[in-house]
């Protein structure tokens, strides 16, 4: 490298690399939490840039931007500002799985944030392409330049994204990029592997965006949003949405399509073995769905509205790797598309991320004191898993420089716990993306009550103000107080009770039972007993929902609850950080070497560890309190 | 105090007395439930860490006749509420009474959790942990060998079967959860109601192997009838002789009778009054036809002997009042003799026979007699091996759990429960299935969720 002259280009307590979703949750946490911040980002128009699908939540994806709002983060409040299409996903299917999933005006979304961003009181923004994390004695002191600023600071949180060391592949072409046209970042690359990080290649992909005017919509079928709007943030609850939705549309590939996807398979990067990186397997490409699901006749595509000032369309399930012209060709025989019109290609992208099992649970390394990491460099995917983690690392970056306790939410407390504990306890093979069914404790880790069971935690850590932490404290009460106020009304099998049961469709009474009760009954709602309740207080949708969904499914969720504390027992059974596992009589040598190398924080994280055996569990209890019973000895003495 | 746990803490075989032993919560409150003090006398305060003597009760049912010391907290092996009860030696009342306990909601004990708990709440020295790690290995391993061996062949297989239409609802369900936009068949009510019953019926059918696991361990409650001078005692020394088989003195419930086992391929046959087997003694006049019903009522095999050398006579006559109607295994005794009668005359009398010509003197009928027991006792709905048989406490036990969580995801689905409510009792019950074959958790599903569905958009 050719020495460049450097310069002091600042004192900061918490410096972020990157500007993505995971990057810019990190810096707002950190700046917010009263800690002196800058944002460096190899470009300013690509803060928050929605590289890939032009949405924001989903299954899993949901829960996370509601928990992210609940403890304080922006990305909830930022889509509520710009989406232009909103759908509630899997009503039918329980209370716990419901998810929000909406559109976003891609360039709102950045220009609302950039806009949060510069207005930020201890943040400072600034284009500038890192390339040195310098770290002294085990700990980081600041960040490099390539233009020679040393930007000191206590903290570093590293979320570079796909940019860090990208390679775009279009069939043969392939060439250094970030996402979307953007620089990459490889000197960056470079130095973190002279610092002896270990990196390895994963891959993603994105389809083509093509123009509005040149799809054939009279053969699709038209998606279009909900009529009830819910926002994602809990501050928005009782506000007035008045969006003019814009509707996605559905077609299907043919036979033809994957004709030509066949015949030119060998001119895929992927198939043809250029590309090393692992891909994600809920979110292939059209080369991998073809050849994996050969029997199947068509595929899904849906074309959605990039933002409401531009006419590309965004092809979604069509993402690939093929040369260009095989592109246009596949594309031109889907429904609808005969006369597409490409704007921008298909590509496979390949970046570089880290093991995330040398990461704690808070995000920070285990060897480099104040390093943090969030986002696609631990191999995650998605705008809202990085979110998630680039809110963990910043609070707990600043939570190290405030000297406080860290900030650990486990798998029992939120989705955000799982997808952290995921990652850095059992690492990942492929770019991760959170699912529902990850989560055990899913029917307690609802997106309805992301606010009842984390606005506290973020209030505690000087995220949530006063005001906001006080209204879900009266939203709880007013949850309480009408479920009790339920068991007290009883209502009696008189013929004009009976009548109106009927009327519900519902079986009479024999004996009085209270209205708690009856709502049980699975064709009763909340709203529908209204009826027989004339005294009841007013009381919004969202604390009504939160009656009904408390009352239904009590008996399900009391279940979780023990399985919960049991869960609990282990976690909190801590393991000390200077613990040395060869000293160990008894354990298993496998169980050695993993948890030497993954250092759990307790008991029950170790348990998760693939490899620890449950007798390995019972020797590292008796060791634990065999070292304390010599602690308290060495203290009596 | 941790949750409850209980195990046999003798060697299991043949021992004067046998301690079932528990610790944990609610350990004096089960105790209490299934103990009866000697004239209905209650457990006091008083009796803490003494030996109180009464019965194992279970409902009214005496299981066995016992000394139990209760004793409370802090002053135990583990340091916990403890109840050890003292029963007689040998298999069946240990293991009745350790049933009993497991059934009041305790929990069977792992290898070495007494003592690791006594260890963990203070009990035991630090220069005794190391022997507590060892303890924890050594039967960590045995148990798994032990429970690795009764798992190879067909009941890992049936219950990985299982495991696997059970992998497939949740597969179905998580996929239709998390990928709803996708281009899947969402899952059917009507599916999982069929799969569900599926699961359950095979599940009844496993645990249904548990009975002839439990007469693998307790053995074939057998009675031998036939009036004096029939060649009883022949009999039972011929298949003894056979199959050189081990004849244990087992003290029973009721000290004075002596039980014998004879054991015909494994299987092994309790012959139920001895009283009967006596040569001197008439078994219909002495023991009066009541005390002979009795008997017959439980017994899973009746084997009648008769002299086809003799006339019947009115003792016969009485045998066959007795046993007509039951399903029986009649011996026509004697053939090296002149015959007296017509094998057919028997026809008339019982619904099902089997009727088997012995010679006893010249050992004429004792294989065949094996074969009929061999085949009354595989034979069945479902044809098993013996390796099917569920024979291992700890695998009962996570078959009940994984019948009853099944069964409530199938009265969820009747009552059209959401999907994420009822999935619940069916990780469960797949977990459940998952303790017996030790296999893990969440990555089998979402492997299969990829494998299986075309997802992603």
């Amino acid at each position: 490298m050719i020495e460049t002259r450097t310069y002091n280009g600042g004192e900061f307590d918490v410096a972020v690399i990157g500007a993505g979703h995971a990057g810019v949750e990190a810096a707002l946490a950190a700046s917010r939490m009263g800690l002196r911040t800058i944002m460096l980002t190899i470009s300013l128009d690509g803060i928050v840039a929605l590289s890939c699908n032009p949405n924001i939540g989903g299954t899993g994806k949901g829960h996370l931007v509601r928990e992210i709002d609940a403890l304080g983060g922006e990305m909830a409040l930022n889509i509520d500002k710009s989406f232009i299409q909103s759908r509630m996903l899997n009503i039918s299917k329980g209370p716990a799985v419901h998810s929000l999933r909406v559109q976003a005006d891609k360039k709102t979304y950045h220009i609302e944030m950039k806009q949060i961003i510069e207005n930020e009181e201890n943040l400072t923004l600034r284009q500038a392409e890192v390339i040195n994390i310098i770290i002294e004695d085990g700990r980081v002191t600041g960040v490099l330049t390539r233009t020679g600023a040393i930007y000191n600071s206590k903290a570093v949180v590293v979320a570079t994204g796909t940019y860090l060391g990208g390679m775009v592949y279009i069939g043969e072409v392939s060439y250094q990029s970030g996402p979307d046209g953007m620089f990459p970042s490889l000197l960056l690359s470079e130095s973190l592997k002279e610092n002896g990080f270990k990196l390895r290649r994963m891959k993603t992909g994105t389809p083509a965006r093509v123009h509005k005017d040149s799809i054939d919509y009279s053969v699709m079928e038209v998606q279009p949003g909900d009529d009830e709007i819910v926002p994602f943030s809990f501050l928005n609850m009782n506000k007035e949405f008045k969006v003019d939705q814009v509707p996605c549309y559905l077609t299907y590939t043919t036979e033809e399509t994957h004709n030509i996807i066949r015949a030119n398979l060998d001119r895929s990067p992927m198939f043809s073995g250029y590309i090393e990186g692992v891909g994600p397997r809920y979110c292939p490409s059209i080369e991998d769905k073809v050849v994996r699901f050969g029997d199947r006749d068509k595929h899904q595509v849906f074309i959605e509205p990039e933002g409401l000032t531009t006419k590309e369309m965004y092809v979604q399930g069509v993402s690939s790797s093929l040369p260009e012209e095989v592109q246009i060709q596949m594309y031109r025989k889907i429904k609808g598309l005969e006369n597409v019109q490409f704007m921008r290609s298909a590509y496979a992208i390949e970046y570089d991320s880290i093991d995330p099992t040398i990461l704690k649970r808070t995000l920070e390394h285990k060897n480099v004191k104040n390093l943090f990491f969030a986002g696609q460099i631990n191999g995650s995917s998605g705008y809202e898993e990085a979110a998630a983690q680039g809110l963990i690392a910043g609070i707990n970056a600043s939570q190290n420089i405030l000297g406080r306790e860290p900030f650990i939410l486990d798998r029992s407390e939120a989705y955000i716990g799982v997808l952290i504990d995921d990652l850095v306890t059992k690492g990942t093979d492929e770019p991760y993306r959170m699912m529902t069914s990850r989560a055990e404790y899913r029917l307690t880790l609802r997106q309805d009550n992301a606010d009842l069971r984390l606005t506290k935690r973020g209030y505690e850590i000087g995220l949530v103000s006063e005001d906001r932490y006080r209204l879900t404290l009266e939203k709880e009460k007013s949850i309480n107080d009408e479920l009790q106020r339920l068991q007290k009304i009883i209502l009696t099998p008189t013929e004009d009770n009976n009548k109106k049961l009927m009327e519900l469709s519902s079986v009479p009474l024999k004996t009085a039972i209270n209205l708690y009760e009856l709502i049980r009954r699975p064709e009763i709602t909340y709203d529908v007993t209204e009826v027989f309740d004339t005294q009841r207080p007013f009381l919004n949708k969202e604390i009504r929902l939160q009656v009904e969904t408390h009352i239904k499914y009590e008996g399900y969720i009391k279940k979780q609850m023990q399985q919960i504390e049991q869960f609990k027992k282990l976690e909190n059974k801590m393991i000390p950080e200077d613990i040395i596992y060869t000293n160990i009589r008894g354990l298993s040598n496998e169980a050695v070497q993993k948890l030497a190398k993954i250092q759990p924080d307790s008991i029950g994280q170790a348990s998760r560890i693939s490899g620890v055996s449950p007798a390995d569990i019972n020797v590292l209890l008796i060791h634990l309190e065999q070292r304390r019973r010599r602690e308290n000895n060495g203290k009596n003495q | 105090m941790s949750a409850t746990i209980a195990a046999i803490s003798t060697a299991v075989g043949e021992s004067g007395i046998g301690i079932v032993r528990m610790s944990g919560r609610d350990s004096i409150e089960i105790g209490k439930s299934i103990f009866k003090g000697i004239r209905g006398k209650e457990v006091e305060a008083s009796d803490n860490r003494k030996l109180v003597y009464g019965h194992i009760v279970d409902d009214d049912k005496i299981v066995d006749e016992v000394l139990v010391a209760f004793m409370m907290e802090p002053y135990t092996y583990t340091r916990e509420n403890m109840v050890e009860i003292y029963c007689h030696g040998g298999i069946i009342p240990v293991k009745k009474t350790l049933e009993l306990i497991l059934s009041k909601g305790a929990k069977l004990a792992e290898p070495g959790e007494f003592t690791k708990r006594a260890f963990l709440n203070g009990r035991l020295d630090l220069t005794q942990a190391e022997a507590v790690i060892d303890i924890i290995k050594a039967k960590t391993e045995v148990s798994y060998d032990v429970s690795l061996n009764q798992l190879e062949g067909s009941l890992s297989r049936e219950v990985e079967s299982i495991r696997s239409i059970l992998l497939q609802m949740i597969a179905h369900i998580e996929v239709s959860i998390d990928f709803p936009e996708d281009d899947i068949e969402e899952v059917t009510y009507e599916e999982l109601v069929e799969n569900g019953n599926l699961v359950l019926d095979r599940i009844s059918k496993l645990l249904a192997t548990s009975q002839r696991g439990k007469i693998l361990r307790d053995g074939l409650n057998t009675v031998i009838l036939g009036k004096p001078n029939v060649g009883k005692s022949s009999l039972l020394n011929a298949v003894l002789r056979e199959n050189r088989a081990i004849v244990t003195d087992i003290p029973g419930t009721t000290r004075d009778v002596i039980e014998e086992y004879i054991n015909i391929d494994g299987i092994p046959l309790k012959i139920m009054d001895t009283a009967g087997i006596r040569e001197t003694e008439d078994l219909v006049e002495k023991i009066g036809v009541d005390r002979a019903k009795e008997s017959l009522k439980n017994a899973d095999l009746i084997i009648a002997i008769f002299d086809i050398s003799r006339e019947l006579s009115n003792e016969d006559y009485h045998i066959i009042d007795l046993i007509k109607d039951k399903k029986t295994v009649v011996l026509l005794n004697k053939t090296d003799l002149p015959n007296k009668y017509d094998e057919n005359y028997f026809r008339d009398y019982f619904k099902e026979i089997e009727i088997i010509f012995t010679s006893m003197t010249e050992g004429v009928g004792i294989e065949e007699l094996e074969n009929s027991i061999r085949n009354m006792f595989y034979q069945g709905d479902v044809k098993l091996d013996s390796s099917m048989i569920i024979n291992n406490l700890r695998h009962k036990n996570q078959l009940e759990l994984a019948k009853i969580n099944i069964e409530s995801v199938l009265n969820d689905l009747n009552n059209m429960v959401p999907l994420d409510c009822l999935e619940v009792d069916l990780k469960n019950c797949w977990e459940n299935l998952g303790e017996i074959t030790g296999e893990s958790i969440t990555e089998d599903i979402l492997d299969r969720i990829f494998k299986e569905f075309c997802i992603g958009k």
